[in-house]
């Protein structure tokens, strides 16, 4: 409390000796509790660092409230510099011709330098256009991984540091799990359409869509239903009947991590960016173990790579030059190792350049704390094929919940799998064909 | 009559007096009003930067759409089921009150501070008191071999937010109802019971039918505020889940415009909601001032 009120002084007294000299930069963004507060810190040295330019920054409330708010700002011109998107609205970004600054556009225009080979493929690839030119600038972005109970696993005969590999080992070690009395439950999972539906094609090398996942273009459409996709809804509903998994609600599954927390579920799947939040609710309780996520070992292909959620920062039209400047110069501090190897080893978020992940690896970050790089190892397993570059179709926010529903009815028994998937892709087809009609 | 009015000269005066309220309404009402059935001929990108008229278009996918009739006919399962819970506990609360003497202040006091919650706390205090995993009710109703999950179960989650919904509203309806039973006089029903007639008997004779006008006038009120004010309540609770099951009209306004950016479809659907309104206002004031008995 006392070191926020010591930089807002700061912040108070910097700008009013050179308030006429710096240029104020708005940003939204939507990183709330510990991780809001450390973007604050971030942006507090930045202001520090030098003297032209005041980055201001603004939580805006959750993900879709934060788009919603840029793009309502937008209509009444109003619209701050750099915007906060969630993965799943990258469509509607990257639709919006005339209202997005594209990050090389602004980084050529403003003779900053700027290397986009620097930054990771598998996270980078999910934001750039057809040419290969990046369009917005990752700042957090995470990919599911597995935490599972050691002290459980070891109380059921398991070997504590032999995390499950593929689904078989997954049923196999929940029922030793559940038979010993060791565990209630083997698994549950946050994010189901993310981890369960699209993570799991990327994973198995299985399309999403046509169209390189609609990369290639908005006339892309959903196709879902394809045989192992149907096989693991399928399988999710039955080990959700006889106890092995428990559901942990729509959207992130926020009844998910108590289930793991309190012991009752011995595994569970989550974005590697739950690993602060993990760590913090178990300390003391048992020892977390990590893994990658299973796979169905007679899939061909599988392992491929899992791809990535989180969000990217977003330049929008309709400001001055000098603003442009000072916004292209503090993305590059962002984006500089120093900065990127402390936000991603706070947050669990992954590092978005080789530098960051070097950097790292140097002082001894992965070594000291195992689990870390699980998810940095799983996106760059096997270099992307066009089926796990990562996927692109508007109005997916809806899309997302239509994923949600359909489960919801699979695992109330009014659906099959077949049935639910079949009902996503035509469901969700219709919503991105309203999006290409509106966007054309 | 018109012998004891007072004339005012002045032509202008009453418009501007009248000017305030109007330009109140104009500016928060009729503007926006008229923005969002201009915006319903439209088809146009959440950024606003391409616009297409496109007529009906957005009505006719409206009612095309298996997802809006859906909400549709959940929107009226939940009025109707608001209103029947709220009214029917308010009704019993206030006919018990009534015979009390010297504690019915205290009561009265007691049973309408629930009023005073905001919707948004109330869904959160139920969805606690409701949640599989840390909830007291499905903690309870386990023992009696009930599994409780409105994350899964349409009919759990419907009852959770038909509970919520009602439970505010029973405070309102019981003031009303309390106030209803005083202007009853108490001579019909001594009247009455001197003439052999039962408590039932009364309830039933007397006391509902001299209550006909206030249970009137509570159902539309219940009826509009179930379905227009109950936004918060399915927000903190079930967000229209589970696959819809509690996704009532206004919170598809929410969902489709405000998450989905979808903004023809979603004013479309705020026009269809204002027709209903306005149905509902104009059976208020005709069809049922007039059938009430007095």
């Amino acid at each position: 409390m006392i070191k926020k009120i010591m930089v807002a002084g700061l912040l108070v007294s910097t700008s009013m000796t050179a308030a006429n000299a710096r240029t104020t930069i708005t940003w939204w963004h939507a990183m709330g509790g510990n991780l809001g507060a450390k973007l604050e810190q971030i942006v507090a040295d930045y202001n520090k660092s030098q003297d032209l330019y005041t980055v201001v920054p603004t939580y805006k409330g959750s993900y879709p409230e934060t788009m919603t708010a840029a793009i309502a700002a937008f209509r009444a011109n109003q619209q701050p510099d750099i915007v906060q998107v969630f993965e799943v609205g990258t469509g509607t970004m990257m639709a919006a011709k005339g209202a997005v600054y594209p990050i090389y556009q602004l980084m050529k225009d403003m003779g900053e330098p700027f290397d986009p080979k620097g930054f990771l493929p598998a996270v980078v690839g999910y934001y750039t256009d057809t040419d290969g030119n990046m369009l917005s600038m990752p700042f957090n972005s995470s990919t599911p991984i597995m935490y599972y109970n050691k002290d459980e696993f070891k109380k059921a005969g398991l070997d504590p540091n032999v995390p499950p590999k593929t689904w078989d080992d997954v049923v196999t070690d929940s029922k030793k799990l559940m038979d010993s009395g060791a565990a209630k439950c083997g698994f549950t999972s946050g994010w189901i359409s993310w981890v369960q539906l699209e993570n799991l094609s990327a994973w198995h090398n299985q399309p999403i869509g046509t169209k390189e996942n609609g990369f290639g273009g908005l006339d892309a459409r959903l196709t879902l239903n394809g045989p192992v996709q149907v096989r693991h809804w399928d399988n999710l509903a039955k080990w959700q009947k006889s106890g092995v998994f428990q559901y942990g609600g729509p959207v992130g599954g926020n009844d998910a991590p108590p289930k793991f927390y309190s012991g009752e579920c011995a595994i569970y799947m989550n974005s590697s960016a739950s690993l602060a939040d993990v760590v913090a609710n178990t300390k003391g309780k048992f020892e977390v173990g990590y893994g990658m996520l299973p796979y169905y070992s007679d899939v061909k292909g599988a392992p491929q790579n899992t791809i990535i959620g989180g969000a990217t920062l977003w330049v929008l039209q309709g400001h001055p030059k000098e603003e442009y400047k000072g916004v292209a110069n503090f993305l590059t501090y962002l984006s500089s190792p120093a900065v990127q190897a402390d936000w991603h080893q706070f947050s669990g978020y992954l590092p978005i350049t080789k530098a960051a992940y070097d950097l790292g690896i140097k002082q001894g970050y992965y070594a000291k704390n195992p689990g870390t790089d699980v998810g940095i190892k799983e996106i760059t397993l096997n270099p992307p094929t066009p089926n796990s570059k990562g996927l692109r179709f508007g109005n997916y926010v809806q899309v997302r919940d239509i994923i949600d529903q359909e489960f919801q009815k699979l695992l109330a028994g009014s659906e099959t799998a077949q049935q639910a998937l079949d009902n996503v892709d035509s469901r969700g087809n219709e919503l991105i064909g309203q999006f290409e009609a509106a966007n054309k | 009559m018109s012998d004891n009015r007072t004339v005012f000269g002045a032509k202008l005066l009453p418009y501007f007096l009248l000017f305030p309220q109007l330009a109140v309404t104009a500016i928060f009402f009729l503007w926006p009003a008229g923005q969002a059935v201009w915006q319903s001929f439209l088809r146009q990108d959440a950024f606003g930067l391409k616009t297409l008229f496109v007529g009906l278009a957005n009505y006719r996918a409206l009612f095309q759409d298996p997802d809006y009739l859906n909400s549709l006919q959940v929107t009226l399962v939940f009025a109707i089921s608001v209103t029947v819970l709220s009214l029917g506990v308010a009704l019993i609360l206030a006919l018990a009150v009534d015979r009390m003497i010297r504690s019915a202040t205290v009561y009265t006091t007691l049973l309408v501070w629930p009023y005073a919650v905001a919707p948004a706390i109330a869904g959160i205090m139920w969805w606690f008191m409701f949640n599989p995993s840390i909830g007291l009710f499905p903690y309870m109703l386990a023992m009696v071999g009930y599994h409780w999950d409105h994350s899964l179960k349409a009919g759990d989650a419907m009852i959770l937010v038909v509970i919520a919904a009602a439970w505010k509203q029973i405070s309102y309806n019981f003031l009303f109802f309390v106030a209803g039973l005083q202007a009853i006089p108490a001579s019909l029903r001594e009247a009455a019971a001197i003439d052999g007639a039962g408590p039932v008997k009364r309830f039933w004779s007397i006391t509902l039918p001299m209550l006909s006008p206030t249970t009137f006038f509570l159902m539309v009120v219940n009826v509009v505020y179930a379905m227009f004010d109950t936004f918060a309540v399915i927000h903190a609770t079930t967000q229209g889940g589970p696959a819809q099951a509690t996704d009532i009209l206004v919170y598809k306004v929410y969902d489709d415009g405000f998450i989905g950016h979808n903004l023809g479809s979603s004013a479309a659907q705020s026009v269809v909601l204002m027709a209903i309104v306005i149905v509902l206002t104009v059976a208020q004031f005709r069809w049922v001032e007039r059938r009430v008995q007095y």
